[in-house]
């Protein structure tokens, strides 16, 4: 019956390409969704990735994933620097990279850290931090912006910034007398780093040389050669990735840390932890995911239309098929046969469609956001949804055939044409 | 199935449409030997169609008896009395008997697709379904440049109406019934199309129903009945 459905369905172009058109529209639109959905997911899944623990104050784990991967949020507590020297000198530890926030600038988080941070901190499918321009920081008042922050506030190279103490943006004391200077500017991650300000601990040391319990002193105060040859070796930071020579010894060092004698500590798994914070965005999700099923909805109400449109001049068609001989059977296979077809073309090209957009959408999604979006082979999942599409199809093409096998049997010999 | 003398008997038939108080049909006795060319006349409204449906097996009379080829197509059920219909009888409507989408030729051999019996008489005497349908529209004195062209829409009706012939007539269906298949065409080419019409009958030995309003042509028939005569039905 093929041959049959293909030469009607040519017959009616139009109509047939409208439908086909319909179906792709959706099939586009519900896989590309979909893949969106994933692969935010993945890229929230993997803010941060090639860390093993994250050590911070003994707070909950969510809040110290918040505060020290996304920049959200304070620490309740510091933990002092003998602790993390302590911690780094652990026989199974590969790397440690501290953390030291609390302070902002124009409403941008700074991070202070060691140059270790751009070397261990990966995020997305184990990806390193990339410059966009200049280096990481060298000198006590150099700095590194995340890219956001540099095309935010509009900074170059060589650029003097002025931190503030505290994390809000407006109506904040300023560290006015230690000016950093901008020397890289990271590329686009998608992650927080995007949102941040780097310096060394050092630098974050330095700007509170004249400060006293969160005031400045008087006077004025001291010039950055004379903090340069100061020690400036911190106290205390705000938390602590650590990567392990063997990720076996993982859960034997959470509970290590967890454990510590001299301050209380806490150790979290960056992954574990993530997936604990995005049960919270779920509804965000669940929205897509409700989001794709309506828009698969429309295109097959939309298929069942225009067949059914079509049925109207094609009585006589049928009425001749069955002249000739055609049982119901062949009637209504018949139709199910254009509407699989129908289907099927539209689907596949859905498909190069949903791939086109994915593969135009996604430069411009890793640098705007951050998203992973590189076109990938459908997986099971994607083959599944096709072929819920493909039995939606042919079972929504079964009801105009059911209607018309009923028309043919009705119409008998009068031809009420 | 065994043959019978007659290829239609009809014996006390009686037929309304659903939701219709009034019978359409009560026929007392009808009957066409086989490769018998009968004519069938009456006004419309008489209820000719109906008659042709209960013959073809469409319409189920409420009661009676429907013989065809010695078969009571009444006791068939649907696909049975489907495929008894594409086997046994040739159907020509009045106009629009083409799928404009297809081929000339694919139009002539469409009930091959639906009836191994008839594929199977082609192939007995034609080497393919096309050499029959070929010759079958030669027959009907279509020029070859015609079927050979793809679309069959571009056919004029009176053209139009002698493919139908040739599909009705592929594969020699015992019964060809012809309801109104003249009415679209002038007075001449009327008679030229039964001419051509009775010239493939002699040849396939197929019993012709002949339902028309147009008496002047009663006289090319073996025999002619006037459906007002026979059905009582209509007071």
């Amino acid at each position: 019956m093929f041959d049959i459905a293909i030469q009607s369905l040519r017959n009616r172009a139009l109509t047939a390409t409208l439908a086909v058109i319909a179906i792709a529209m959706s099939v586009a639109l519900i896989l590309s969704v979909d893949k969106i959905r994933r692969d935010a997911r993945a890229s929230f899944l993997q803010t941060v990735s090639g860390t093993d623990l994250i050590v911070g104050a003994r707070s909950g784990s969510v809040q110290l994933l918040l505060y020290s991967v996304f920049r959200m949020g304070s620490a309740t507590n510091n933990v002092s620097w003998e602790s993390i020297e302590d911690l780094k000198s652990r026989k199974a530890v590969d790397w440690l990279v501290p953390l030291s926030l609390g302070d902002s600038h124009r409403g941008y988080r700074v991070l202070g850290t060691s140059q270790e941070y751009f070397q261990y901190y990966k995020y997305g499918n184990k990806r390193d931090l990339e410059f966009a321009q200049g280096s990481m920081f060298d000198d006590v008042f150099d700095a590194v912006l995340g890219s956001e922050v540099a095309k935010q506030l509009q900074y170059s190279l060589g650029q003097s910034i002025v931190v503030a103490h505290g994390t809000g943006s407006v109506g904040i004391v300023e560290h006015e007398n230690q000016p950093f200077t901008v020397s890289g500017i990271l590329a686009p991650t998608g992650t927080p780093v995007d949102q941040t300000v780097h310096v060394s601990l050092e630098g974050i040391e330095a700007m509170h040389v004249d400060w006293q319990s969160g005031m400045q002193v008087p006077g004025e105060g001291t010039d950055a050669d004379t903090i340069r040859q100061m020690d400036l070796s911190p106290n205390a930071v705000t938390a602590a990735l650590i990567g392990l020579k063997s990720r076996g010894s993982v859960f034997r060092e959470q509970r290590a840390v967890n454990t510590y004698r001299q301050e209380p500590l806490l150790a979290i798994l960056p992954g574990v932890a993530m997936q604990e914070l995005w049960a919270l965005v779920r509804v965000f999700e669940n929205a897509l995911l409700v989001v794709s099923s309506f828009v698969l909805l429309a295109g097959l109400v939309n298929l069942v239309s225009v067949l059914f449109a079509g049925l109207n001049e094609r009585r006589r068609e049928m009425a001749i098929l069955r002249a000739s001989g055609a049982r119901p059977g062949h009637i209504f296979r018949l139709l199910c046969a254009e509407s699989a077809l129908l289907s099927a073309v539209g689907i596949c090209i859905g498909v190069l469609v949903h791939y086109l957009v994915v593969g135009l959408v996604s430069v411009w999604a890793q640098a705007r956001f951050g998203i992973d979006l590189s076109p990938t082979l459908p997986g099971m999942r994607d083959l599944l949804i096709l072929l819920l599409v493909f039995m939606s199809g042919v079972a929504v093409g079964c009801l105009p055939a059911w209607r018309a096998y009923r028309q043919s049997v009705s119409d008998g010999m009068a031809q009420r044409l | 199935m065994a043959k019978a003398d007659n290829i239609i008997d009809l014996d006390d038939v009686r037929f309304a449409y659903p939701a219709q108080q009034d019978l359409t049909l009560n026929i007392k006795h009808l009957s066409l030997a086989a490769g018998e060319r009968v004519f069938l006349y009456g006004p419309s409204g008489s209820g000719k169609s109906t008659l042709l449906s209960v013959i073809a097996a469409i319409l189920k009379p409420d009661a009676g008896s429907v013989q065809v080829n010695g078969t009571d197509v009444h006791a068939l059920n649907g696909a049975a009395s489907d495929q008894f219909r594409a086997d046994n009888i040739g159907l020509v409507f009045q106009q629009f008997n083409l799928l404009p989408f297809m081929s000339v030729v694919d139009n002539v051999t469409l009930p091959c697709r639906f009836s191994s019996t008839r594929r199977d008489a082609v192939l007995s005497s034609a080497s393919t379904l096309r050499a029959e349908a070929e010759r079958l529209l030669t027959a009907m004195q279509l020029p070859e440049a015609l079927f050979k062209s793809r679309k069959s829409i571009q056919l004029s009706v009176g053209q139009q109406q002698r493919v139908a012939v040739a599909r009705a007539l592929i594969g020699q269906p015992p019964l060809l019934i012809a309801d109104e298949p003249t009415s679209s065409l002038d007075t001449q080419a009327r008679v030229a199309f039964l001419e051509l019409l009775f010239a493939e009958l002699d040849r396939s030995q197929s019993g012709l129903l002949f339902v028309s309003h147009d008496e002047s042509l009663k006289s090319l028939f073996d025999r002619s009945i006037s459906l007002a005569e026979i059905n009582h039905a209509t007071a």
